[in-house]
């Protein structure tokens, strides 16, 4: 599960790292209120900052023809201004798709003058099956660029889980990144924040971007977390009540939210022939398999082990309120299940959803003989594939003739 | 011989109380499986019966080790207690520990395998499959079943598979089956971005096996284990290895059901391993479909 950067931000400051002081609203008078308490305590200027999963906010263009998601304001009338412009309407950045994403939430905080841009990151190493610390002195930018021209520039720090981060892992990183003076200790005392951060919500991924070194209004440098991202470990959501409630509904695509609803496991892909599968593994080479032979699939639906009756209907529904979908391949392997019940079941979900486009099933295992002479009996008109091969190249060319 | 178990190994199952636990209890016993010992605490003493067998239930893994010589264990405790569960399995000396729980929280994993550090359990999984070495019998009856795989799809043979996928594993061993091709040894090793035994640690098995004579490795998008036993391969493994990655159409920074099928990043991608197997001279199958085709023209 992703978070909003406001509530990352929340998240990290309870872990004691330093955010800018900011709020989040959702009207352009509470905007402006925020930035006039900012102005009041010595604030020289303040960002508006449209709440979304997306990151590439600033240099976005919403649908109306305003420019940018992210706008710096030296005066509360332009923080309402501005907030007027972005709130209710739609936002499209580089990765946001081209539909774009709703901004219905503000944060507005200070912008304090930023001396330097760092970049960090707690996550999972793979490799060691410990958690890793990174840092790096290009700040701001895209990480992933820097990791592939400048390796050398992205300095880490494996963390063992048995102790966790020890303060001395925090001011080897906080000298790596060129810093001096108090300035080591502020920003030990911020990683480790961001670390606990990262190990006590069950994160899968902290991102502070940039981390900055940035003037107060009292004239002193101290490090800042200036921009925020997390995402979180779904498998530990039930152990943190406080993140459960994070969850934006409106910023996951609908029909996912109702295949989670029957523990279906579905992401919706921009093709036009559906796959039905039991298992990831076999759901993740059904797709693969339906672009080899040329077609183009309409999403990944991972059904479970089980594959009932009722499992297989909601299956149908979602797929079907697709409008791509131009054709369906059912494909199951049923190990334990009795392929005959499986049959049986997507005969029933055929009738009740009044399936009219063309569906090619391939069933395979325990009882098969009898699921295939259950289907051939059924009198519909699908068409049953023997191999995996064969029910892709069968469903390719069926969507073909459409 | 086969890897990790033998049809002779005696196993203890982890929550053999709960309803998916105990199913698959009942379908190892029907297997010919040495199941001899449940472990539910607050229900020692109990038994679990089932086709004319009756298995003990005790309250501890090291009590239930210690009373019926069990070497290995299958755990199909719920998420929030497995990584307890795996610990309490290690505890007891257990040669094997099999988890097939799905949805242990990553951090949970990430202080087992630190945990486990030293010790000599091996674990298999989490979200696994489990393990099968077929037994001699008709439809491979009287091997050993540990986990949740049919055992009927499979046949006592000289082919290894070792995979991260369930139902992908059931693909490649029914190929093999139905073109009368038999296996050592099946080996599910889970879809957990952190798990006990890797594609490599099972490679390494199989290379050692004498009755092993050639191996299918499956893998899938996310991490570099599939590349990393693809590089020991290149450089030391005698055996004939054909292989399948599966998400070559997943969309980046999307999790794609299994926990650890993730590109991230840009790492973890399909090409990027596809491109490892070629490069180790392993066979690559082009589909799902070719898995067992694709080693038998390597043989």
């Amino acid at each position: 599960m992703n978070i909003h950067e406001y509530q990352a931000k929340q998240l990290l400051a309870q872990y004691g790292v330093a955010v800018p002081p900011g709020e989040v609203c959702d009207t352009p008078e509470a905007a402006k209120k925020i930035a006039e308490g900012l102005f009041a305590k010595g604030e020289k200027l303040v960002v508006v900052k449209s709440q979304i999963h997306a990151g590439g906010r600033g240099k976005g263009t919403f649908k109306s023809g305003f420019q940018g998601g992210v706008k710096l304001c030296k005066t509360a009338d332009d923080v309402l201004e501005k907030a007027t412009a972005m709130l209710g309407n739609v936002l499209v950045t580089k990765q946001s798709g081209p539909e774009g994403k709703l901004v219905s939430k503000l944060l507005v905080a200070a912008a304090p003058e930023i001396k330097k841009e760092f970049y960090c990151a707690v996550l999972l190493d793979r490799a060691s099956s410990r958690p890793i610390m990174m840092v790096s002195t290009e700040g701001g930018v895209d990480i992933e660029e820097v990791a592939e021209k400048n390796p050398e520039k992205i300095v880490k720090e494996t963390i063992d889980p048995a102790v966790g981060m020890m303060p001395y892992q925090a001011r080897k990183l906080a000298a790596a990144l060129g810093l001096k003076g108090d300035l080591i200790g502020n920003a030990a005392k911020l990683l480790m924040g961001v670390y606990k951060t990262w190990w006590e919500s069950d994160a899968a991924m902290v991102e502070i971007n940039p981390l900055c070194i940035v003037v107060g209004p009292d004239g002193k440098e101290a490090l800042s977390a200036v921009d925020a991202k997390i995402g979180l470990d779904d498998n530990a959501l039930y152990r943190h009540k406080n993140i459960q409630e994070m969850r934006d509904l409106a910023e996951e695509a609908p029909l996912e939210i109702e295949a989670s609803k029957f523990n279906l496991n579905y992401i919706k892909l921009d093709g036009n022939i559906a796959c039905l599968v039991n298992g990831a593994g076999l759901a993740m080479a059904t797709m693969d398999i339906i672009q080899h032979f040329g077609g183009n699939p309409a999403n990944f639906l991972d059904v479970g082990g089980g594959a009932s009756k009722e499992q297989v209907t909601a299956a149908f529904k979602i797929i079907l309120s697709d409008k791509n979908v131009k054709g369906i391949l059912v494909n199951i392997f049923g190990g334990i299940m009795d392929c005959n019940i499986i049959a049986t079941g997507i005969i029933a979900a055929v009738k009740e959803t009044h399936l009219s486009i063309p569906l090619v099933v391939r069933l395979e295992g325990n009882n098969v003989v009898a699921g295939q002479k259950t289907l051939a009996e059924s009198g519909l008109s699908l068409i049953t594939g023997d191999t995996m091969a064969d029910a892709a190249q069968k469903v390719v060319s069926a969507v073909g003739k459409i | 011989m086969s890897i990790l178990v033998t049809p002779q190994t005696k196993v203890l199952v982890q929550g053999v109380t709960g309803s998916f636990g105990a199913r698959h209890t009942q379908l190892s016993i029907e297997y010919g499986s040495q199941i001899v010992a449940g472990v539910t605490p607050g229900k020692g003493g109990q038994v679990f019966e089932h086709a004319g067998k009756k298995v003990p239930i005790f309250d501890t893994v090291a009590e239930a080790a210690q009373q019926t010589g069990a070497t290995a264990s299958a755990i199909f405790v719920p998420p929030p207690f497995a990584a307890d569960a795996i610990l309490e399995a290690i505890d007891a000396g257990l040669a094997l520990a099999v988890c097939i729980t799905e949805g242990i929280p990553v951090n949970d994993m990430v202080k087992v395998k630190r945990a486990m550090e030293g010790k000599t359990t091996r674990l298999i999984g989490p979200n696994c499959p489990g393990i099968v070495t077929p037994g001699e019998g008709k439809d491979s009856h009287g091997g050993c079943r540990i986990g949740i795989a049919p055992g009927y799809i499979h046949k006592k043979g000289n082919i290894g598979v070792v995979s991260r996928s369930g139902t992908l594993t059931y693909e490649a061993v029914w190929q093999l089956t139905c073109r009368g091709v038999g296996q050592s040894t099946c080996v599910g090793i889970g879809g957990d971005p952190v798990n006990g035994t890797s594609h490599l640690d099972v490679i390494k098995m199989f290379n050692d096996d004498p009755e092993t004579h050639g191996i299918i490795m499956i893998g899938e998008i996310g991490g570099a284990a599939e590349e990393e036993a693809a590089e020991w391969i290149k450089a030391n493994c005698k055996k004939p290895v054909a292989g399948f990655i599966a998400g070559a159409t997943a969309p980046p920074g999307r999790r794609m059901g299994h926990a650890g099928a993730i590109v991230s990043g840009g790492k973890g991608t399909a090409a990027a391993k596809i491109a490892a197997f070629k490069d180790a001279g392993i066979g690559v199958a082009v589909t799902p479909s070719e898995m067992a085709d694709t080693l038998l023209k390597m043989m």
